[in-house]
């Protein structure tokens, strides 16, 4: 590739402006956040192009040698999975930073300086390759984030800082035992891509898979663990609950992705219908939970429990629909649910209320906010055109071949998002607004529409043409699947239908069929596979 | 017993403490008080001068005084760590003792001679050597302990800790002599040729391995023989607390785990599990008390017991595996945990309430907006205590972990981290009412942070081992290999 460091680069760019933060004006202190996330935004979006989509190595490698005496190195690179996710992230900051402009109060230096800080971590988190740098980075985000709930969140965020703090360290305690254990097992390295070449025992890739399973469920989050969320969201400012929206969330499938799937495929299949049934539970109990909220926050938190519930479902299809389904939506829930954490934030600056029933006909007063807020709830149902349609209709194609039953339920899920999305625009934007509160609905300034746009923008670029998106990731995710049946690696890659559904998708009003032409030939080939 | 001017040479650090302890008795009462200040300056000169001299004995291994003393790498790495430790507690305590009108020249006496008694404890190859070095240690300790004499909470913790104390002293002699009645000596060395070949079978050996282990088992404040400590840590002024938390500890790991493995390293098997049992304890005892403290120098007792069953999950580990990493898991974890626990005592001696010390957790309430930098250290050193990347405290814990790993234990690591989840929470609690707390309006004196030269010595030292170890262990780590490599 190229010599220039672009991961270090990336990652540790705000960081040093974290630092910088800390001296220079008061006047300028946001000024100088912006300029950093910016400028890592652009620093991070030649990678788009530099990106090999023909290739499923990683690329951008760098490697130094970090504690030789326990073989950890510092290791980064990104293949089709990660580079989305990276970019999704440093788009997804100056957003962040822009929201708080006004809405932070207290103690701004600091508040910047974990939203880098968060960054850095963030990135670090997707781009580590050696084990314990990814531990590492995934620790590190803890406490910045847990500041950010419980300085500047709202009334009850001791509460909220507190659990969401030990429930993500609770769950990742034995993530720490399980890089350990591949330490030993996998021949002293904690280097991902030899750790997943490895191949271990059974029963203790089932061990092992339990223990990443803590960590990644926690993170997702998949259903018995997800009460901390709509606590965390409820109570943390609005760019924190972007983040722990948008990118946190991501985390957890991501590492699913990156470790329970290729280093213990054998346990990752056996626990399928477990992984599964949980999936399809998270995705109508959690839409079930937020068609019951009567606060905007909780809604969007239970709606994202729902949402993330496909994410984890197409990962465990182990088929490409599944699986590049599912990283795209990993990337369309940051993008559409940032949206509406966004949204949310900027009528709570004007209200000072999150509850719907104080928030309603916000179309008269406030037309252009009426505007993005449709459009972010109809990308979170799945309006076709839009990035989450893609998504979801690849998770529900890869389901299909799997089994009819578990697409047929987690189609109730979609309706049901369909029912709590209308339901909220309809009360929101539609409607009379209280009159005592009319003089404080302005509509959106430019600042407030430059943090909305971008993420608009997105939806319809990736729902209208996700093509981009899909040959990045596709070599990289094919190589996930080899994993699962190396044999049958050649006959999959042969057959070019991956290509001609994503030419499919990317057309208007053809995706039905397309997807049903796939769906019969992988049907074959897994039928090839599986005795 | 003969010895030659070569042997006094190896010991001249030693010999310079002792000396500059004496000194320091001596001149206190007859300089003038203006003229006090000179004494810590002397004491910090001889500490300077017995580093650079100890670091130039590195890399040999001497056995001298007939086999009573050992000059190798381990020794040398305790005892470079305990000049800079007490170079750390005679700098807050120049701080400390003018805020407490404390005025006692042979305070700094008094740690340079328990300074000795911890370079002799690593350095003993005999076990009467590494008692007498106990001794000394304590001692001095017991004298320290004591010095708020208005406080009846000194007398009490120095009473406390000298009846505890000399117990568990005649317990670890109880054991030396039946050691000596099993294997007819009291050299290491012949000990471990003694008991080559035999086990717990035979009772004399198992009674008297048990005996030592509860010996050391108090010094080193692991439950069920730590009941002295919380009372202690609280009683004692603060400056003696961190002293005793870091370096009395380390000293007693240091010469523990010289008697545990050159001299009954052949009994190994038999005394890992003494230690596994121990561990246990130690770990939910400490953490799960340690939640309801509401004195910060309790909290941080309880917090220093747990510390101590994390490193020995490391002897645990020692005791299964054949590689001596497991060793030198518990020499790095101990160096580290000096960094962070050090961090939080200054911070805490420092905190002043009116004239006396604000040590209750409610004092650092909305500490962060009074003093921002204070609370970001406190914070720093909270994190690493809880074993947080990026911290020394991280690396601390995935060493030891690594070890339990390796010898096949990983459930105790597990084990281990869910505790240190648990502990995430008394640590996080200090953060939060740091941070997300305002005092209360109109309650007594507002407790403020006093800054002074030497103190920001100390925390900038603790904080860069904290942040710099944590991103960098390799210097460190390399030291510890080499010192274990010397351990027969």
């Amino acid at each position: 590739m190229t010599s220039f460091p672009w991961l270090t680069v990336v990652i540790f760019l705000p960081l040093a402006g974290a630092v910088a933060v800390f001296a220079v004006k008061d006047t300028a202190i946001r000024l100088t956040a912006l300029a950093v996330t910016i400028a890592d935004l652009l620093i991070s979006l030649p990678l788009w192009w530099l990106f090999d989509a023909s290739s499923d190595q990683m690329q951008f490698l760098e490697s130094a040698t970090w504690i030789p005496s326990l073989s950890i190195n510092y290791r980064l690179g990104l293949d089709g999975i990660s580079l989305p996710l990276v970019l999704m992230t440093t788009v997804l900051m100056p957003l962040c930073v822009l929201i708080s402009w006004h809405a932070i109060e207290t103690r701004m230096r600091s508040f910047m300086a974990m939203l880098l800080i968060m960054e850095s971590a963030m990135i670090g988190v997707f781009a580590a390759l050696d084990f314990v740098l990814f531990y590492v980075f995934w620790e590190a985000m803890l406490i910045p984030m847990y500041l950010l709930i419980g300085v500047w969140g709202g009334p009850n965020r001791l509460y909220a800082a507190v659990k969401f703090f030990l429930y993500t360290l609770a769950g990742s305690v034995l993530l720490l035992v399980a890089l350990l254990v591949l330490y030993f097992q996998g021949g002293h390295t904690f280097d991902i891509l030899q750790l997943s070449q490895q191949t271990y025992g059974t029963t203790l890739q089932i061990w092992l898979f339990f223990a990443l399973f803590a960590a990644f469920a926690v993170k997702v989050p998949m259903f018995p663990f997800h009460t901390w969320l709509p606590d965390a969201h409820v109570e943390a400012p609005t760019a924190g609950s972007v983040i722990l929206a948008s990118v946190l969330l991501k985390m957890g499938t991501y590492g699913f992705l990156r470790f329970s799937l290729p280093m213990l495929p054998d346990a990752s299949r056996l626990m399928t219908p477990l992984m599964i049934v949980l999936s399809i539970v998270a995705i109508i109990y959690g839409a079930y939970m937020a068609l019951a909220q009567a606060d905007l926050k909780k809604l969007i938190a239970y709606s994202s429990v729902s949402h993330m519930g496909f994410v984890t479902l197409g990962l465990f299809m182990f088929n490409i629909q599944g699986i590049e389904g599912a990283v795209m939506q990993m990337v369309n829930h940051g993008i559409t649910t940032g949206g509406l954490f966004l949204c949310v934030g900027l009528i709570y600056e004007r209200t000072h209320s999150r509850q719907i029933a104080d928030n309603i006909g916000l179309t008269k007063p406030m037309p252009r906010y009426a505007t993005f807020l449709v459009i972010f709830a109809l990308s979170s149902l799945g309006l076709p055109g839009t990035n989450s349609f893609v998504g979801e209709f690849m998770v529900l194609a890869g389901t299909f071949l799997w089994s009819k039953i578990a697409t047929a339920l987690a189609s109730v899920g979609i309706i049901l998002a369909a029912a709590y999305l209308l339901w909220m625009v309809q009360r929101v934007a539609f409607g009379t607004p209280h009159p005592h509160l009319l003089p404080k609905l302005r509509d959106l300034n430019l600042r407030e529409m430059a943090t909305l746009v971008p993420l608009a923008v997105l939806i319809f670029l990736i729902g209208l043409y996700p093509n981009p998106m899909l040959t990045r990731m596709h070599a990289s995710v094919e190589k996930v699947i080899a994993r699962f049946s190396p044999p049958s690696h050649e006959q999959v890659s042969a057959v070019p239908f991956p290509n001609r559904n994503t030419v499919n998708l990317s057309g208007d009003n053809l995706p039905l069929s397309a997807g049903s032409v796939d769906v019969e030939m992988t049907l074959t080939d897994l039928t090839r596979q599986r005795p | 017993m003969t010895f030659s001017t070569g042997d006094l040479l190896l010991i001249l650090p030693e010999l310079l403490i002792i000396t500059a302890a004496c000194l320091v008795l001596v001149l206190d009462p007859v300089l003038r008080p203006s003229d006090k200040d000179g004494l810590v300056w002397l004491s910090l000169a001889t500490l300077a001068v017995c580093m650079g001299l100890t670091a130039s004995q590195m890399g040999i291994r001497e056995a001298i005084f007939s086999g009573l003393v050992v000059i190798d790498t381990y020794a040398i790495f305790w005892k470079l760590l305990f000049y800079f430790i007490t170079g750390l507690t005679i700098l807050l305590s120049y701080s400390y003792l003018k805020e407490e009108r404390l005025y006692f020249g042979e305070y700094y006496g008094f740690i340079l001679l328990s300074l000795s008694g911890m370079m002799v404890m690593v350095s003993a190859a005999d076990l009467l050597t590494m008692y007498l070095g106990t001794e000394l240690m304590s001692l001095s300790l017991y004298v320290m302990t004591g010095l708020k004499r208005a406080e009846p909470r000194s007398l009490e913790a120095a009473a406390k800790y000298f009846v505890l104390g000399a117990f568990s002293s005649g317990i670890l002699l109880y054991g030396i002599s039946l050691l000596y009645g099993a294997t007819g000596s009291t050299r290491l060395p012949a000990i471990a040729e003694a008991i080559a070949g035999h086990g717990f079978a035979d009772p004399l050996l198992a009674f008297s391995t048990v005996l030592l282990a509860v010996g050391f088992g108090f010094k080193l404040a692991v439950v069920p023989f730590h009941m002295w400590t919380p009372d202690v840590y609280q009683g004692a002024p603060t400056s003696v607390t961190a002293y005793m938390a870091v370096a009395a500890k380390a000293a007693s790991f240091g010469a523990f785990l010289r008697v545990f493995v050159e001299g009954l390293g052949g009994l190994k098997a038999d005394w890992s599990a003494i230690f596994l049992l121990l561990c246990l304890a130690t770990l939910v005892l400490g953490n799960v008390v340690a939640l309801v403290q509401t004195n910060i120098k309790r909290m941080l007792a309880y917090s220093s017991i747990a510390h101590a069953g994390y490193a020995l999950i490391g002897v645990v580990s020692a005791g299964r595996i054949e590689d001596s990493s497991g060793i030198a898991s518990v020499l790095l974890y101990m160096a580290l945990y000096t960094f962070m626990t050090f961090g939080a005592f200054a911070i805490v001696a420092m905190l002043r309430k009116g004239g006396i010390e604000g040590e209750e957790i409610e004092d650092f309430t909305g500490l962060a907006k009074r003093h921002p930098l204070a609370a970001l250290l406190m914070l720093v050193f909270m994190v690493s205590l809880a074993g947080i990347p990026p911290t020394a405290g991280f690396i601390g814990k995935l060493y030891v972990f690594r070890s339990a790993v390796e010898a096949g234990i990983p459930w105790l690591a597990a084990i281990a981290l869910v505790f240190a989840v648990i502990s995430a929470y008394y640590y996080l609690r200090i953060v939060m009412v740091m941070y997300m707390r305002d005092p209360v309006a109109g309650s007594s004196p507002i407790p403020q942070f006093v800054m002074s030269p030497t103190l920001s010595i100390v925390l900038t030292c603790a904080v860069a081992g904290v942040v710099i170890f944590g991103i960098y262990p390799n210097p460190l780590v390399e030291l510890a290999m080499q010192a274990v490599s010397t351990l027969k």
